[in-house]
């Protein structure tokens, strides 16, 4: 292999990423006096939290009572009792006091007449476990994530933080089961860089690209878990994928939940507001995966709307304009621009798309990776936050509102936990030689690859293969069908093609890296779906209709090293963090 | 006489060009900025004839289906596909924009696409924006409080809310600050429509205590007086935001305030 010129650095902690949770856990950590490098391979305001519309959820009671019990029961329910409800304690109980951190870091909130943060309704969030519906999503607008996203990165600078900007992170480097740093590539003068670190802090994002429809951005290849498995780690409930209701026809683009949090209700072809048959008490505001759910029985009886009949609209024309104008101006703009819809005049053409993966790397509710077999152990010297961990709070089905909220809690709880782990300054371990060699020997062949396949072609059939064989009604012969196919593709990588050799900008090495990132997380998500024989939250399956607690009250561990896969289970957590909230033992779940 | 000639490796040369394969009848030519710093050679334009028949509506796609279909060695940035992120900014039919939310329908006949103008070029249609970065380091982009309450938030009435709305959406795309002549003139020095235009978010936030320190530190020949009205920005601006307006509010400040 050619040889690569390497630049070494030394820090206490490397974030990897610098979205929500990356860039809070990155002004943590600077705070406490730890030298920090954040890494990204966008610059840090490109992050797909800037994406985020409906709002961050947080019982602070600003429009009517609210309790952080509340909060917990309704994610506990939201999850399908697959939460671990220790983490979804902590997240709840933490979430007003974060809320209201990110307001004095200066974040724009939509405010109320009081002048107090306002919050809106938003699905599945109920008042006093299940009674009525609650304003709890604090909103800035419909461009909550904006303008978080901007906010932390300017508190970040405020703390002087080290960012590494347009950065790809290859691999890990690991030793001996802990991990000692990683290696990145800096797009913008094509150097290697070898980074040594007393803990790396993942905070990569998910991986929604898996998948032909998302709304996610084509930067969300979820990197970060695909290092995790090349390093022999697991990832966790893989097979949760939620599906949005509401993104937008032929192309998915997102349309806030808070559209329907605002009185926005969806109809069927025959003018019916359908949801009322399926969810009689919270309608439009059930949870996501039971609306998506009706969504597509809808469609597949035959009530679809448009020329196929393969998509709802969702009406909000019979809003107040001024609400419209001040509370949703930002799904006014995209309805305009990727719809041709007046959203004071007309519908908007909406479909279920895959939106957020409440799978990933699993961790403690102090953001420590477990592995092995099930246990509770840590991987010393990894953490993982965001949308690429999982913690576990969203178990099965993540509420609306509660993914930014879960960036800044557990981003938090991250640099507290290091702060505690590492005294700054302290010298690093030699790394062996074999780690960087085995990363560069991977990033050598894919950049020099020379066979048939085009990135695209096989980025475009692993999206199929997942959109058809894994999406919102699952059965045995479909997914066993999909683990097939996606092997077969994944073999295909053997003779992938890429026809930019260069080092700067290669964003043809860039995406190929990234399919090879993909296409790992698609083998383990289709894998652990088969596996799990039951339907709970995102994952239904059409052959076992019931969720099985006796058998599922369990986090599928999913390991593949590209040849081998392994499937394993731990228990979920069926205890409180401390005594201030009861266990809520699992129910059927109705909305 | 004096004679003024741009350095060789300045000229834009033609560069490659891709013809169709598909045998649509729906053809248009795509003109696209190319070069590759790892070689020596001068930047040119490769032309693409793109299938418009299978090609969804905005330039974003066009590059897609370029990148996908006829040449992966063309680098642009892209992300979030939906005129949020901002990483997509260049210039389309002479005019900056985001390609994600630009509709190729608007450009007549060929398309041209170039990086965003007046920037160093890191490679084919991705602008060097580390200058502009450091300038919205300058502005110091947080809020300065000094309430110590932990317990409530900072209140804030709704008419002091509004005042941020048109400031606080701007994604930093920068297509404001390289569609203007004066800081193409200047941009080491004159912030920009951008940058200012986040000066002033955090200048009128009422729960911001730093107000006169952050008018005081713009109030400058070159970093703010060097916006001659020209209005490019508001012209530019992909999210209909006005950064001239928030130039002339802090002009404004400036002139009836004791600063």
């Amino acid at each position: 292999m050619s040889a690569y010129n390497i630049v070494d650095h030394e820090y206490d902690v490397v974030v990897l990423g610098a979205g929500g949770s990356g860039l809070r856990a990155a002004v943590g950590l600077s705070e406490a006096g730890l030298k920090t490098a954040c890494i990204s391979k966008v610059f840090p305001t490109r992050s797909h939290t800037s994406a985020a519309q409906g709002g961050i959820s947080a019982a602070l009671g600003n429009m009517g009572e609210d309790d952080w019990r509340w909060h917990m029961y309704d994610t506990v329910k939201g999850a399908d009792w697959l939460g671990d409800q220790d983490s979804i304690e902590y997240l709840c109980k933490e979430a007003p006091k974060a809320v209201l951190e990110l307001e004095k870091y200066g974040v724009p909130f939509s405010r109320t007449e009081e002048g107090k943060i306002y919050q809106r309704p938003f699905g599945g969030m109920t008042k006093n476990y299940g009674n009525g519906i609650v304003q709890r999503t604090c909103a800035a607008a419909d461009r909550t994530g904006h303008a978080i996203l901007h906010t932390l990165y300017g508190q970040a600078l405020k703390h002087n933080t080290e960012f590494f900007i347009e950065y790809f992170a290859l691999d890990l480097l690991m030793k001996d089961g802990e991990c000692k740093g990683l290696i990145a590539w800096n797009l913008n003068d094509g150097t290697i860089h070898r980074f040594r670190a007393h803990t790396v802090i993942i905070a990569t994002g998910g991986y929604g690209k898996v998948y032909y429809s998302a709304t996610s951005a084509h930067t969300c290849t979820g990197d970060g878990n695909a290092m995790v498995l090349r390093a022999g780690l697991p990832l966790q409930d893989m097979e949760f994928v939620q599906f949005h209701p509401t993104g937008i026809y032929g192309h998915g683009t997102l349309i806030s939940e808070g559209v329907r949090g605002e009185g926005g209700y969806l109809v069927n072809s025959k003018g019916e507001r359908f949801m009322e048959r399926y969810a009689p008490n919270a309608k439009d505001l059930a949870s996501r995966d039971v609306v998506s759910r009706s969504m597509s029985i809808e469609i597949n009886e035959g009530r679809g709307v448009g020329k196929e009949q393969d998509h709802v609209h969702l009406h909000l024309s019979h809003l107040d304009k001024s609400v419209i104008e001040d509370r949703l101006p930002g799904i006014t703009e995209a309805a305009r621009l990727f719809a041709n819809v007046d959203v004071t005049k007309e519908p908007i053409p909406v479909v279920p798309t895959v939106h957020y993966n409440m799978g990933g790397i699993p961790t403690n509710y102090k953001a420590e990776v477990l592995t092995v077999n099930g246990s509770q152990k840590t991987v010393p010297g990894l953490m993982a936050i965001g949308e690429a961990a999982c913690v576990s709070v969203h178990g099965a089905n993540r509420l609306g509102s509660n993914s930014l909220i879960d960036l800044v809690v557990f981003g938090r709880a991250a640099a507290k936990r290091a702060a505690e782990l590492i005294k700054p300054g302290t010298p690093h371990e030699e790394i062996p030689e074999n780690e960087t060699q085995k990363c560069l020997d991977r990033f050598d062949r894919l950049r020099n690859a020379q066979g048939e396949n085009s990135t695209a072609e096989l980025r475009l059939a692993m999206q199929k293969t997942m959109q058809s064989k894994c999406a919102v009604f699952r059965t045995e012969k479909n997914l066993k069908e999909g683990v097939n196919e996606i092997r077969r593709t994944y073999d295909s990588m053997d003779s992938i093609s890429v026809k930019d050799r260069s080092l700067v900008f290669n964003t043809d090495l860039v995406e190929t890296l990234e399919l090879d990132n993909l296409i790992r997380q698609a083998v383990t998500t289709v894998d652990s779906a088969y596996h799990r024989k039951e339907s709970r939250g995102a994952h239904a399956r059409e052959d076992f209709p019931k969720r099985d607690d006796q058998k599922f009250m369990q986090h599928t561990l999913a390991w593949w090293d590209g040849k081998n896969s392994k499937i394993t289970y731990r228990p979920v957590h069926n205890s409180t963090l401390t005594n201030d909230v009861q266990y809520f033992p699992p129910q059927e779940r109705v909305y | 006489m004096v004679q003024i000639s741009l350095p060789q490796n300045s000229k834009v040369n033609k560069g490659k060009y891709f013809e169709d394969k598909t045998g649509s009848k729906n053809i248009r030519k795509v003109n696209v900025y190319r070069w590759d710093p790892s070689t020596e050679e001068n930047p040119r334009i490769d032309t693409y004839e793109v299938d418009m028949d299978n090609c969804p509506s905005k330039v974003l796609d066009i590059l897609n289906k370029i990148k996908n279909e006829i040449d992966p060695t063309l680098a642009y940035r892209r992300s979030c596909a939906h005129g949020v992120c901002g990483s997509c900014a260049m210039n389309m039919g002479g005019k900056n924009g985001l390609a994600c939310t630009k509709p190729h329908a608007e450009i007549d006949g060929d398309i041209d696409i170039y990086p965003l103008p007046h920037l160093k070029v890191k490679k084919d249609l991705i602008g060097d924006l580390d200058g502009l970065y450091k300038q919205y380091e300058s502005i110091e982009p947080w809020l300065k409080n000094n309430s110590s309450k932990e317990t409530t938030e900072i209140f804030q009435s709704k008419e002091d809310r509004a005042k941020l709305d048109g400031a606080y959406e701007c994604i930093m795309c920068a297509c404001c600050s390289t569609s203007c002549p004066s800081y193409w003139w200047n941009g080491d020095k004159y912030l920009g429509p951008a940058v200012l235009l986040q000066a002033y978010r955090w200048i009128v936030d009422s729960r911001d205590d730093e107000r006169k320190a952050r008018l005081k530190k713009v109030a400058d020949e070159l970093k703010l007086y060097r916006c001659h009205t020209i209005l490019n920005c508001t012209s530019a601006c992909p999210k209909g935001l006005n950064p001239a307006k928030a130039i002339a509010e802090i002009k404004k400040m400036l002139a009836t305030a004791n600063v």
